[in-house]
């Protein structure tokens, strides 16, 4: 395989060819932000978070760095106003779902961003898909999963599956980008009101 | 029913079609498409082919039950062949005197006529109306010649004949340089050209490739394509399959959402004839090419018409746009090179290869060729699905086909391309439709939608709507989409009701940014583009709401009152008895007012006010003016006193 030679923030940096940006930009040391990226999991491009803005003959565009693929004599500025504004109003959007989580409190520190910024709706949940896609890929048991979609999308066990796969595992919990326990409250109240009659009993 | 072979096998066949057709035969040709069978197309079906029995011509006459003919303010619609003689708005109970007066009698029924609303005059033919007269019906218009469950139909009108040029008369690759230089593209939203794309895949890699047909439109207000599956099957599955042999794929699929049951029934019906037929299948008309059709009905989710979130439904996933840069011709379904154009791109292609790309290119503007079809709705006269071609400028689809506005009132925009469309102010109605055009006034070609709208119409309110609609429609999967329209929706739904706020544009202007520059797919990108149009082109409709929480087309419910003007009220009761909120105090002779606190908005006395008085008028942004005296109230009528 031969090596790809790009530059980042003015850095050269050598990559295999099927690499991301993301994937090469980390391994020469430079940073960028990410929420849904894991090493383990196909690339998601959910968050946007990992933003970059690409020259390429003179003109500039943004792609997100955790799917686009390396290529010869790529420029790319993992900074930038533009970025930074992007990057500023997704954590903002966010914030509003999980003001308190550390990860987002330190990032909204990085570009200013401002955890007031939007009326709270405290879900917690920002849809990253880490324990979705932990479990189906890694773990490949498929226990937790998305339900509805839009602004109703949720993250939801399914019981059958959870009563047998869940106590032994938890892998998923601590990759919660913003509430170490967001998964075992989701997987709690799966389990303990497991069908929708017993839901509607409890008064949920 | 033997398979057809060859070419000249399906010449013979045709030929054999046409003997036994004698064109001066009575044909009675009735809109079956969805729109007219909601408008009780099937009842009338129901009482002609009673009637014809009744009235003793069982033979003499022919039924056809066709596809869409566009026209569907007026459907359902008749139209008597050989003469061409056209009827609107027919009921089961005109259907006995069409029979023995036009049928048998050889008479038009006047009544049943369409009347020009310009001259008053009545016009017998099809092709006098000014609807259709302005028209280039060279996709659309079979849809009125055929039955689309009749593949004889097809075959009559030339059918098929296209496949048999491209699979026996022309390589592979000339039918892609045809259908490249006729640069045809893509009809469902982007307008990426067809031959292109099909060129990448040709030139990928690996044995499987797909095609697939888009029938996913889920536009509000849109049916072109719906209409065209429904009405001309055949078309579209030749086209298909004229695709699949340029691009080297046996297999295809037709995602169709599962809401358009009769294009459904229709087109796994055309697939199962063409089997029959032999278009279909293995050593198709005995050229050695292969090829299959398989049907997939989509769950109606409107990202589902999204390249990448199609293809991810058809695999039988959650229908979510995938992350790739790269594009689905070269990886597409299940990692295959995968041609993806929509219903209506398909069915151009039978007509390129059989009249050529300089035929087709003879139509349109620089950038885009041929003809368009647009489902033209909203505030106008002729409400129905019009093809014109490429270039023509929307002022004459708007006011020479669609019959401009109704009710006298004034035009202020049309929302082209959809949900994520925008809107064309009247300053640019001069515009000539098209690809380029419209995206450089800020809107997009899309699928064809086109809504029309008048001065009652609130911008905001209206960017609001689409924001709603693709709100409840986002796959959820990226931020800036997801959580993006989320506050999006939330600050125009403020703006219209009254509390907006200063700062509010400038951060939906963010948002929008954030959306263009950063959604995972076209969807998202485009999802501000309602909002942004609206802004660029009636930015003070939003600065009034803002500011002066004033709507100036009196639309947004929160921003009006409605106010009963006392030198106009002639104390008749009308608005009185008609309130359902009992908000109206006043009696006979006494002027009527309007108690804001009991008054719900709901406009019935605004309607019930008699034209002549015009007494109750809306007004915003300006208090309501205050109660006249009580001894100011009571009218004192002339006639009385003498």
């Amino acid at each position: 395989m031969s090596d790809i030679i790009l530059q980042i923030d003015g850095k050269e940096v050598k990559a295999a060819e099927g690499m991301t940006v993301l994937q090469a930009a980390r391994s020469a040391g430079i940073t960028i932000p990410t929420l849904c990226f894991h090493e383990k999991l196909e690339p998601y491009g959910g968050c946007r978070l990992c933003i970059v803005e690409l020259e390429s003959r003179g003109s500039t565009r943004l792609v997100v760095s955790c799917v686009y693929p390396v290529e010869k004599n790529l420029v790319v500025r993992t900074r930038s106003e533009k970025v930074d504004r992007i990057r500023k109003m997704i954590l903002q959007l966010l914030l509003a779902h999980a003001p308190d989580a550390f990860d987002l409190q330190d990032l909204a520190q990085e570009y200013g961003a401002d955890k007031n910024r939007f009326e709270k709706e405290p879900s917690f949940c920002i849809h990253c898909g880490l324990c979705v896609r932990y479990c189906a890929e890694v773990k490949k048991k498929n226990a937790v999963g998305f339900v509805d979609r839009g602004i109703r999308k949720e993250i939801s066990f399914i019981p059958e599956i959870a009563a047998h796969e869940c106590w032994d595992c938890k892998e998923c919990f601590p990759l919660c980008p913003t509430e170490a326990l967001q998964a075992a409250f989701v997987l709690t109240k799966a389990l303990a009101f497991s069908s929708p009659s017993l839901e509607f009993a409890a008064g949920e | 029913m033997a398979q057809i072979n060859t070419p000249a096998e399906l010449e013979e066949f045709r030929k054999g079609i046409l003997s036994k057709r004698d064109p001066d035969k009575p044909c009675v040709t009735l809109c079956s498409g969805s729109a007219c069978n909601a408008s009780g197309s099937t009842d009338v079906a129901a009482a002609l082919f009673e009637e014809i029995e009744k009235q003793g011509l069982g033979a003499a006459v022919d039924i056809r039950r066709t596809g869409c003919h566009g026209f569907c303010e007026r459907g359902p619609i008749i139209v008597i062949h050989p003469e061409e003689i056209c009827y609107f708005n027919i009921e089961p109970k005109d259907v006995s005197e069409i029979i023995s007066e036009t049928i048998k009698g050889h008479k038009v029924v006047e009544h049943l006529l369409y009347t020009d609303p310009a001259t008053n005059e009545k016009i017998v033919h099809e092709s006098e109306i000014p609807f259709y007269k302005y028209q280039e019906r060279i996709v659309f218009g079979s849809n009125s010649k055929i039955d689309p469950k009749s593949i004889d139909d097809y075959l009559a009108i030339g059918g098929y004949s296209a496949l048999a040029k491209a699979l026996t008369g022309m390589s592979a690759e000339q039918v892609l340089q045809e259908v490249k230089k006729a640069n045809l593209r893509g009809r469902g939203g982007g307008g990426f050209p067809a031959g292109t794309k099909w060129e990448g895949s040709r030139n990928a890699g690996g044995e499987i490739k797909y095609v697939i047909v888009n029938a996913d439109e889920g536009d509000p207000g849109a049916y072109m394509d719906r209409s065209v599956l429904e009405g001309n099957p055949h078309s579209v599955l030749e086209g298909l399959t004229i695709g699949a042999y340029a691009v080297g794929a046996h297999e295809g699929y037709i995602y169709v959402r599962q809401e358009y049951p009769l294009a459904v029934e229709n087109v796994n019906m055309a697939i199962r004839k063409a089997e029959e037929y032999g278009f279909l299948g293995k050593n198709i008309l005995g050229s050695g090419f292969d090829f299959i059709v398989k049907v997939h009905q989509g769950a109606g989710a409107f990202v589902c018409g999204e390249s990448t979130a199609l293809m991810t439904a058809l695999e039988g996933r959650a229908g979510e746009p995938r992350p790739k840069y790269v594009r689905s011709n070269v990886v597409g379904l299940w990692g295959r090179p995968s041609v993806l154009n929509n219903v209506e791109t398909w069915a151009n292609v039978p007509l390129i290869i059989n009249n050529g790309a300089d035929w087709f290119t003879k139509l349109g503007t620089e950038s885009s060729k041929g003809t368009k079809i647009f489902s033209l709705v909203g505030k106008i006269t002729n409400t129905g699905l019009v093809e014109v071609p490429m270039g023509t400028p929307l002022r004459d689809i708007i006011f020479k086909i669609g019959g401009g506005i109704p009710g006298g009132k004034k035009f202020k925009a049309m929302q082209t391309g959809g949900p994520s469309g925008g809107c064309i102010p009247e300053e640019l109605l001069d515009l000539p439709v098209g690809f380029d055009e419209l995206t450089r006034a800020g809107s997009m070609m899309g699928s064809g939608g086109m809504i029309v709208m008048d001065e009652d119409t609130c911008m905001p309110d209206v960017a609001r709507y689409f924001l709603d609609f693709l709100t409840d429609e986002s796959c959820g999967k990226c931020v800036p989409c997801r959580e993006g329209m989320r506050q999006m929706l939330k600050i125009l739904t403020d703006i219209t009701q009254g509390r907006g706020k200063e700062g509010d544009i400038e951060l939906l202007e963010q948002l929008a940014e954030t959306a263009q520059e950063a959604a995972l797919c076209a969807l998202g990108k485009s999802s501000p583009n309602p909002f942004l149009s609206t802004l660029k082109y009636f930015r003070d409709e939003y600065e009034a709401h803002v500011k002066e929480k004033r709507c100036p087309a009196l639309s947004c419910k929160e921003l009006i009152n409605y106010y009963i003007d006392p030198s106009k009220c002639n104390a008749c009761t009308t608005c009185a008895r008609k309130c359902p909120a009992e908000a109206i105090i006043g009696g006979k002779n006494l002027i009527h007012m309007i108690d804001q606190e009991k008054c719900t908005k709901c406009g019935t006395c605004f309607e019930a006010c008699p034209p002549k008085f015009r007494a109750v008028t809306k007004i915003s942004g300006v208090p309501v003016p205050p109660p006249i005296p009580e001894e100011a109230r009571t009218i004192v009528r002339e006639s009385k006193q003498k």
